[in-house]
C-alpha cells in the first residue's frame, strides 16, 4: 500500500514496495534485451564497410555537387505530372472514401452485420498496402504510366480517408442528432442535418493532409514505373548520374515543403 | 392530452429507471418533474417521444397511442412534439436560421431540407418567432457564436416552429446562470399559454419549478411520490423525494410570484434584452 504508517506517522509514497519492485525487474530486463540484440546485430554487421563509411558519404556527395541545374529544362513535364498524380488520386478517394465512412460508422452504417464489416474490410485491406506496392501491382495489370500512378495513390488512400471519416463520425455529439430525431426528421435528414456539418472540420483537414502525403508519395512511384518525377530519379540514379539526382532531390524536397505549407495553410483556414 | 399509463424502462444493464408511472397532462398545463439524478426524469420525457424505446406500458398524446407507431407514424407523431435540451442540442456549425428551421424537418422532404429551399411559410414563421423569443436579427450568426442563454432561445424557437402540441423539456436551465434561467423559464411560461401548449419540464431546480409550474411531479427511483400543485411541495414532500435536508430555505415563501414577474421580453424595446442579457456578463 502507498500509505503506511511508520512510528505512529501515516508515510506516502508513490508506489507500495512490490510494485516498485517490479518496475525495476522491468527496467532490468529491457536493459538485458538491449545489450543481446547490440551484440547479435554486431556479430552481423561487416565492420569493415561502416568503417568507412563517412568516406563513401562524402564521395557520394562530392559527386553530387555542383547541381547540374540545366536538367530542371527536364524535370517540369514529371514534377507537373507528380502533382496530378497526388491531387487526382486524392479527389478519387475523396468520391469512393466518403460514402465508405458512412457505411462503416456504427451510428449510420445501413446494417452493423452485413454492410459494416464489408465495408471495414475494404478500408483494412486499402491501408494495408502501400502506394508503392499498389502502383506495382497496377503498372504489371495496366502498364506503366501515370494512370497506373493516379490509381496506385487512390486505392491507398480510399482506406485512409475512410477510416479518420468514420472515426469522426462515431464521435460527434449525439445530443444534436438526439434533437434532430426529435422533430420527426427521418433517417436521410439527421444525417444530412446533424451530423454532416459536425464532420465537415474534420472532413476538410483530412483531405488536405491526405494530399500532402500523396504529393510525397507520389514522388516515389515513378521508381516502379507508375509516372512522376520518380521515373527520372530512378533513370538518374542508374546512369550513376548524381548531379541530376541531387537536382532532383531538390525539387522534391521544395514541392514537399510548398505542399505542407499549402495544406497548413488551407487546414488553418477551415478549423 | 397527455396521457402515460404504467410506463416502465429497464435499460440493458438491467436498470430499472421507470417502474410504472402513470400521468395525466391535459392541454395547456406546465408540469414539473422533480427529483434526485437518476430518479428517471430524462428517460421520462424521452419515453413519450420514443427516444428511449419503453418496455412497458402505454403513452398516448390527443388519444393517439405513441408505443404502437410505425416509424413512418412515430416520425409524423415526433412533429406534435417539440423537445428543448439541457445542452441546447443546437447543430453548432450551422446558422440561428438553419437551426431554427431543422424545426420543420418532419413536414419537408429530403432534398429541399438538404438545399435550404423550405417553404417561405415556414421561413417567415421562423423569423417571426426568432423575433418573440427575442433574437431579431441573429438569423445568420453561427449558434457556436451564441451566449448560453441565446442558444437556448434558438432551441426554444426551434421546438415551437414544429408547432407541437406538447413541450417536453429536459433541463432547461442547468446550464445557465440564475438570472437567465429566470428569462428562459419565463419565456418559456409565456410561450405555453399563448399557445395552449402543455408542457414537461424536468428541472433540478425546486424553486425555479414552484415559480413557474403549476403542477409538480416528483419523482424517486423510478416511481412518482408526488403530484399535486406547487404550494404543496412542503418539507415533508421534499425529504419525501430527495431525502432528509434541511429544506427551509429552498421552499418559496408563500408571497413571492412569478406571476408578478415582468415580462420576459418588453414589447416595445425588442433590442433590448438582448443588451440586458450582455450586461449579465453571458457573451
Amino acid at each position: 500500500m502507498p500509505v503506511a504508517t511508520v512510528a505512529g506517522t501515516k508515510v506516502w509514497q508513490r508506489r507500495a514496495r512490490g510494485t516498485q519492485f517490479a518496475i525495476w525487474l522491468g527496467w532490468l530486463a529491457a536493459t538485458l534485451v538491449v545489450v543481446l540484440s547490440w551484440n547479435v546485430i554486431s556479430e552481423r554487421t561487416m565492420w569493415m564497410f561502416v568503417e568507412d563509411a563517412h568516406v563513401q558519404a562524402a564521395d557520394l556527395l562530392g559527386r553530387m555537387v555542383p547541381p547540374r541545374w540545366s536538367y530542371m529544362d527536364r524535370l517540369w513535364q514529371p514534377l507537373w505530372d507528380t502533382l496530378n498524380i497526388a491531387t487526382l488520386g486524392t479527389l478519387i478517394a475523396i468520391v469512393f472514401g466518403v460514402p465508405l465512412a458512412f457505411l462503416a460508422a456504427r451510428n449510420t452504417t445501413p446494417s452493423r452485420l452485413l454492410v459494416r464489416p464489408v465495408a471495414l474490410f475494404v478500408i483494412v485491406a486499402s491501408r494495408s498496402i502501400n502506394s508503392l506496392i499498389w502502383a506495382l501491382l497496377l503498372v504489371s495489370i495496366i502498364g506503366p504510366g501515370v494512370l497506373a500512378g493516379i490509381l496506385a495513390i487512390a486505392f491507398r488512400s480510399v482506406g485512409f480517408i475512410g477510416k479518420l471519416l468514420y472515426e469522426a463520425l462515431e464521435e460527434i455529439d449525439d445530443s444534436a442528432v438526439e434533437a434532430i430525431q426529435a422533430t420527426g426528421a427521418s433517417r436521410p435528414q439527421v444525417i444530412g442535418y446533424a451530423m454532416v456539418p459536425q464532420v465537415m472540420p474534420a472532413f476538410a483537414g483530412i483531405s488536405v493532409f491526405r494530399w500532402d502525403i500523396n504529393i510525397r508519395e507520389s514522388t516515389v512511384l515513378g521508381l516502379v514505373g507508375a509516372g512522376g518525377i520518380g521515373l527520372q530519379l530512378e533513370a538518374s540514379i542508374s546512369q550513376l548520374a548524381w548531379r541530376e539526382a541531387s537536382v532532383i532531390f531538390l525539387v522534391i524536397l521544395v514541392a514537399v515543403l510548398a505542399s505542407e505549407w499549402l495544406s497548413a495553410r488551407i487546414r488553418h483556414a477551415i478549423i | 392530452m397527455l396521457v402515460i399509463d404504467g410506463l416502465a424502462k429497464q435499460y440493458p444493464t438491467g436498470d430499472r429507471a421507470l417502474k410504472g408511472v402513470s400521468l395525466t397532462v391535459p392541454k395547456g398545463q406546465i408540469m414539473a418533474l422533480i427529483g434526485p439524478s437518476g430518479a428517471g426524469k430524462s428517460t421520462l420525457i424521452r419515453c413519450v417521444n420514443r427516444l428511449v424505446e419503453p418496455t412497458a406500458g402505454r403513452v398516448s398524446l390527443d388519444g393517439q397511442d405513441l408505443t404502437r407507431l410505425s416509424r413512418r407514424g412515430l416520425r409524423r407523431a415526433r412533429r406534435r412534439m417539440g423537445m428543448i435540451f439541457q445542452e441546447f442540442a443546437l447543430i453548432e456549425r450551422l446558422t440561428v436560421m438553419e437551426n431554427v428551421l431543422s424545426g420543420r424537418l418532419g413536414y419537408v422532404g429530403f432534398w429541399r431540407s438538404w438545399l435550404r429551399r423550405f417553404p417561405a411559410a415556414d421561413v417567415a414563421a421562423a423569423f417571426s418567432l426568432l423575433e418573440r423569443v427575442g433574437l431579431a436579427g441573429f438569423e445568420d450568426k453561427r449558434a457556436d457564436a451564441l451566449s448560453g442563454g441565446q442558444r437556448q432561445r434558438v432551441g426554444i424557437a426551434r421546438a415551437l416552429l414544429q408547432n407541437p402540441s406538447l413541450l417536453l423539456v429536459d433541463e432547461p436551465t442547468a446550464s445557465l446562470d440564475p438570472k437567465t434561467s429566470r428569462q428562459i423559464m419565463r419565456l418559456l411560461r409565456e410561450l405555453c399559454r399563448e399557445r395552449g401548449l402543455a408542457a414537461i419540464i424536468n428541472i433540478h431546480d425546486v424553486a425555479l419549478a414552484q415559480m413557474f409550474a403549476e403542477r409538480i411531479v416528483g419523482l424517486k427511483l423510478g416511481e412518482i411520490v408526488y403530484d399535486g400543485p406547487a404550494d404543496g411541495l412542503t418539507a415533508d414532500v421534499l425529504t419525501t423525494i430527495y431525502g432528509e435536508e434541511d429544506w427551509s430555505q429552498t421552499i418559496r415563501p408563500a408571497d413571492e410570484d412569478g406571476d408578478e414577474d415582468a415580462p420576459a421580453i418588453p414589447p416595445h424595446e425588442p433590442a433590448v434584452p438582448i443588451d440586458r442579457e450582455r450586461l449579465a456578463g453571458l457573451t
